[in-house]
């Protein structure tokens, strides 16, 4: 085999490594903070640590202001992908396999909620969640997500959906398959993938986003993001410690792209490469 | 907004052409209203979680709410008043122009990332999962690790421009340098989904057109230019839409670096929306504003959904 795929620049592989160098430089950089004394941060600047610390990892996972928010990005995160994957499987299919009234209508609306700003849903989210009671809780930040994350899980799910040849149903059928056994015993293990790549961008958005839920909660469900804003007291800013909550928050992040990466591409295209 | 809900039991398909001519184009999807169940859960969470919201909104936009109980109608005046503010008009210039660099910036960037990217070996799910990282940082820690990088004092980027290239450089006092650092600081936490984009596009491209390409001995740049780029124009309409979408409506990370200063040179739309509904919590400015913001957002939505359903499929 030559040459796949285009002829290869000679220098490609160096530009390539050198850009994600710099990728990585800020993010070393926040990791190198996380793990220095307060003094020797603010004290003389170096590129290497000189004294290595654990101590604010030892806080974060002993202060439970800090752990506990952390628990609750990720139960709220896990709890709307889970809901969002629900919903929107059944109106992937309806848009992939059938016209009705309105469809594309229906469609374009979708889309507009994903790309609404935030900012315009603070007002009325902070009144309605609490006087529904959903205030402050993890389901009520899951179900808010669902603002943009849902539309997003149709438009994938249709995008995969689309790509699989509708002669499957209709073999089911004249088999003597219902819908909805079709659906989970044959059409749900064939979008596997689908499904995968689904829940991580509903997780992805829905761990990355702060706005939203630093409105609609207090206490209880306090995202972590919120809670790093306790690094800054009258004494300044805790830089160490606030660096370590900033690493410890790609963590998630980090796990979860391994198991999708080979389809992180198509699902940003919305399905659609 | 909520026309689709309106519509479901109403239409009926009428006359014989019509339809068919519609089969004709998608020959294989049948038409079939029951699908309507299908699609109702979908319908009722986002008329819970956007429509309920937006209908409040709308009530807010044409009050005067001095209390729960003493409320006073006053029409369109809060949209004219918000739509003449001299602080919102500058808001909307600055999210405007700082949305057309980070096209400018990131497109181009994104596309050339693509196609250095590795295609094949063991490096690649290591190469994608490092390009994709950034766009798995809660945006708060976006801001949180710029704000530390770019620090004359103990940020290594922002010490090396003052100490080694001597440049006086301080993003909290110099408008310009707030901008820039807000703009690198974009540049580096999306250009990574420009480049997934194109890198999927790349990769759907069937492997005889390179072949042919090699048969012409085509250079390296007429290969891209002629069989890559057009091949990108799908996946790059996805990424300069989505791109202009997202940093038109930016607000965690530019607050959290600058919280919109100095002054107000990083006082991006939403930044100014969010200061004047939380923070002033004046109700009814700020849900006019809201309005006229979601009404631009949704000319432009309408736009992307155009161009992406003719382009696309």
């Amino acid at each position: 085999m030559a040459r796949v795929n285009g002829r290869r620049l000679p220098w490609a592989r160096t530009v390539f490594w050198l850009y994600v160098a710099t990728l990585m430089l800020p993010l070393l950089w926040m990791f190198g903070m996380s793990i220095r004394p307060n003094e020797d941060i603010l004290g003389s600047f170096s590129l290497v640590p000189q004294r290595v610390t654990f101590d604010n990892y030892a806080t974060f996972f002993t202060d439970s202001a800090w752990y506990s928010s952390y628990l609750n990005s990720i139960v709220y995160t896990s709890l709307n992908a889970v809901l969002s994957l629900i919903v929107a499987l059944p109106a992937a299919y309806a848009f992939s396999r059938f016209r009705f009234a309105g469809d594309k209508h229906l469609f374009f609306w979708l889309l507009t909620n994903r790309m609404a700003p935030p900012a315009v849903f603070l007002l009325p989210f902070f009144q309605i969640y609490q006087s529904v009671g959903l205030f402050d809780t993890h389901l009520g930040v899951a179900i808010a997500h669902m603002l943009f994350n849902v539309p997003l899980a149709v438009w994938i799910l249709e995008g995969f959906m689309s790509g699989i040849p509708r002669e499957i149903d209709e073999t089911a059928a004249i088999d003597g398959y219902s819908l909805p056994r079709f659906f989970v015993r044959i059409f749900l293990p064939m979008i596997r993938s689908a499904i995968g790549v689904t829940l991580f961008f509903c997780f992805m958005f829905s761990w990355v986003e702060l706005l939203i839920a630093r409105t609609i909660t207090s206490v209880n469900a306090k995202p972590i993001a919120a809670t790093m804003t306790r690094t800054v007291s009258a004494a300044g800013v805790d830089w160490g410690l606030l660096a370590t909550a900033g690493v410890l928050t790609i963590v998630p992040g980090a796990v979860v792209i391994w198991f999708v990466r080979n389809y992180i591409a198509k699902g940003f295209a919305l399905g659609r490469v | 907004m909520s026309v689709a809900g309106g519509q479901v039991a109403g239409e009926v398909v009428t006359g014989e052409a019509p339809a068919e001519e519609e089969a004709s184009r998608a020959p294989l999807k049948r038409r079939d209203n029951r699908a309507w169940w299908l699609v109702l859960p979908v319908v009722l969470s986002v008329a819970f979680t956007a429509v309920i919201p937006l209908m409040t909104v709308v009530n807010f936009s044409v009050q005067d709410v001095f209390s729960p109980v003493d409320r006073v109608f006053v029409g369109l005046e809060w949209f004219q008043s918000i739509s003449r503010d001299p602080e919102v008009r500058a808001a909307l210039v600055r999210t405007l122009l700082f949305s057309a660099q980070v096209l400018l910036l990131e497109i181009p960037l994104g596309v050339a990332l693509a196609v250095v990217m590795p295609r094949r070996g063991a490096w690649v799910s290591v190469a994608l999962v490092l390009v994709a990282l950034p766009l798995l940082i809660p945006w708060n820690v976006v801001g949180t690790i710029w704000q530390i990088f770019a620090r004359g004092d103990i940020g290594l980027g922002g010490w090396t421009i003052n100490n080694v290239l001597g440049i006086n450089f301080n993003y909290t006092l110099d408008p310009a340098d707030a901008w820039i650092t807000v703009l690198v600081m974009d540049v580096w936490h999306w250009t990574p989904l420009v480049a997934l984009l194109a890198y999927a596009g790349l990769r759907s491209i069937p492997e005889p057109y390179f072949q042919a390409a090699q048969i012409d001995a085509a250079s390296a740049w007429a290969t891209f230019r002629h069989i890559q780029l057009p091949r990108l124009r799908g996946v790059l309409t996805i990424a300069i839409l989505l791109r202009f979408m997202d940093s038109f409506m930016i607000y965690t990370e530019p607050f959290v670096v600058t919280g919109g200063g100095p002054g107000n040179a990083t006082s991006f739309l939403s930044i100014l929306l969010s200061k004047i509904a939380v923070g002033q919590f004046d109700v009814g400015p700020a849900a006019a504003f809201s309005l006229l913001y979601f009404l631009i957002v949704q000319v432009f939505c309408y736009v992307f959904f155009t161009v992406l359903t003719r382009s696309g499929r």
